[in-house]
């Protein structure tokens, strides 16, 4: 377990340095950058908790469809090399404001939940079959549900983007 | 599975990587010196490289230190930090690829069980050191050779999972190993000799694959991003030296990997006829069988790259989202209804 332990330090800070750094730079493709690091270090700590496929998953969706998307439209549209003084809105404050009361809700509930129980280390080890037998069985509504919404959100933005 | 060496999983681990590690330098030495030095040059009626050693097979080291000799330039306006990460992103994503590559019951570096999904999630990688190195390098030609590369990526990624699925619903896993095996003990009409390779029951998944390899690759038809009579170069444009060569090196380092998941999806991977999926011999002749097959579907891509003038951009879009997409899917559902059937 100690080798664990120092991935996951060293992985937390990594994610929360960059989390940090993609609020405060100056540059927009820095801030999408810092967000790749972010959501990988997500990734590895998935692997570190045996979730095999979902961070395959976080890898293939995030970084390699979200991320590469997003850098895709900064540059396209306007991405100025070097720092640009306005980049911080005016309502900075609130939305600090937001993020640390969501923080704070999380991490109270999940410690309100577990408390100091310790998750199971020589339990069954989740293949990927398993994944798929849970959420095309007893996830069937939820994942329906999640494929209707995504189906509904694509087919909105296409009329959005459409002028005719 | 029986092991050949019973190590500590750290040495079994720090061995594997090494090999690894070793083994992409050669990869992309054997496929620029066999198929973009030697097979061009005869497709194209010319000599080659012959001086530099026999038949110029030295020639790659001379170029390498060739390249290794040069100044390391960056453009002023670069964002020096994005134009240095960028190759060396595109790298990673090609070294992370080996992980899964198997070349024997053991030969393998993880047998991770998300196998194929994992080599297509750290595939799409590569497109993230593209966009930076076209965007840091503060040149238009760059920029755009970057979009050009990212869109064509995004396009054909989506064809690459769909070909992969039929392979995975057909062989009920999407672990490597297992994809192997279950052509191994497949069997074409009671006859078994030859297991069943997925070429024969997925050969609609198998040209779409290749196709969408050949685009993910960006060889020509599919080398707009690069293309060198518009952009000059693309995206590396402003890379000289050793950052340029780590480019050229994750780019025929891809292409044998992208080789080698299709020889172990589509051709039976290291299995030989005759032996037993777990004998421990094939440890041995498994990473000759892999080459060979590998070797075999690199110059099938080379050939076609050598072959074809570049497709214009609508054109390349369209083939991917109307053509090949749609036929992908047919192919699954079509693989479902046959799975289910029989």
């Amino acid at each position: 377990m100690v080798a664990q332990n120092i991935f996951f330090g060293i992985i937390t800070a990594i994610v929360v340095i960059s989390a940090l750094r993609m609020v405060t730079t100056r540059n927009i493709v820095h801030a999408a950058l810092y967000l790749v690091a972010v959501l990988a270090g997500l990734g590895a700590l998935y692997i570190l908790l045996t979730a095999e496929f979902v961070a395959t998953t976080q890898v293939l969706v995030y970084i390699g469809a979200v991320m590469v998307l997003f850098l895709f439209g900064i540059m396209l549209t306007k991405a100025p090399l070097g720092n640009v003084m306005k980049m911080t809105g005016t309502q900075w404050p609130i939305a600090a404001g937001v993020a640390v009361l969501i923080g704070g809700v999380t991490v109270y509930s999940v410690i309100d939940r577990f408390g100091s129980d310790r998750l199971v280390t020589d339990g069954p080890i989740f293949r990927t079959a398993d994944v798929s037998d849970e959420v095309f069985s007893t996830y069937i509504i939820p994942f329906e549900a999640i494929s209707v919404l995504l189906l509904a959100a694509l087919i909105g933005a296409i009329v959005l983007a459409r002028k005719d | 599975m029986t092991s050949l060496l019973a190590l500590p999983y750290w040495q079994e681990t720090a061995i594997k990587l090494g090999l690894a590690l070793a083994v992409i330098p050669a990869t992309s030495l054997i496929l620029v010196y066999l198929f973009l030095f030697k097979m061009m040059a005869f497709m194209q009626s010319r000599l080659g490289p012959n001086d530099t050693g026999p038949y110029g097979s030295l020639q790659l080291i001379a170029e390498a230190i060739k390249f290794l000799q040069k100044e390391d330039i960056h453009p002023a306006q670069a964002d020096r930090r994005v134009f240095r990460m960028a190759p060396v992103v595109v790298l990673a994503s090609t070294f992370l690829l080996y992980v899964v590559l198997p070349a024997g019951p053991d030969a393998v570096v993880q047998n991770l069980d998300t196998g194929v999904f994992y080599a297509m999630a750290v595939s799409s990688l590569s497109v993230l050191g593209i966009l930076m190195a076209g965007w840091a390098s503060a040149n238009k030609y760059a920029l755009l050779g970057g979009l050009r590369a990212a869109g064509q990526l995004i396009a054909y990624e989506l064809p690459l999972i769909l070909a992969v699925m039929g392979v995975v619903v057909q062989a009920e896993t999407l672990n490597l190993q297992g994809i192997v095996e279950a052509q191994a003990t497949g069997e074409i009409f009671g006859f078994g000799a030859i297991g069943n390779p997925f070429i024969l029951t997925q050969f609609l998944a198998f040209l779409i694959f290749m196709i969408a390899a050949q685009a993910e690759l960006t060889q020509t038809p599919f080398d707009m991003p690069v293309a060198e009579t518009e952009l000059v170069g693309g995206f590396h444009v402003e890379y000289t030296g050793f950052r340029f060569l780590l480019f050229f090196m994750a780019e025929f380092g891809t292409a044998f990997a992208f080789s080698a998941l299709a020889a172990v999806m589509f051709l039976g991977g290291w299995w030989i006829p005759g032996f037993d999926v777990h004998d421990n011999v094939l440890n041995i002749l498994g990473p000759g069988v892999m080459l060979a097959k590998i070797l075999l579907i690199a110059f099938f891509i080379f050939w076609i790259r050598f072959t074809y003038p570049r497709l214009r951009e609508d054109q390349l879009q369209k083939f991917a989202w109307k053509v090949l997409i749609p036929l992908a899917l047919a192919n699954i559902v079509l693989t479902g209804i046959f799975k289910v059937v029989f």
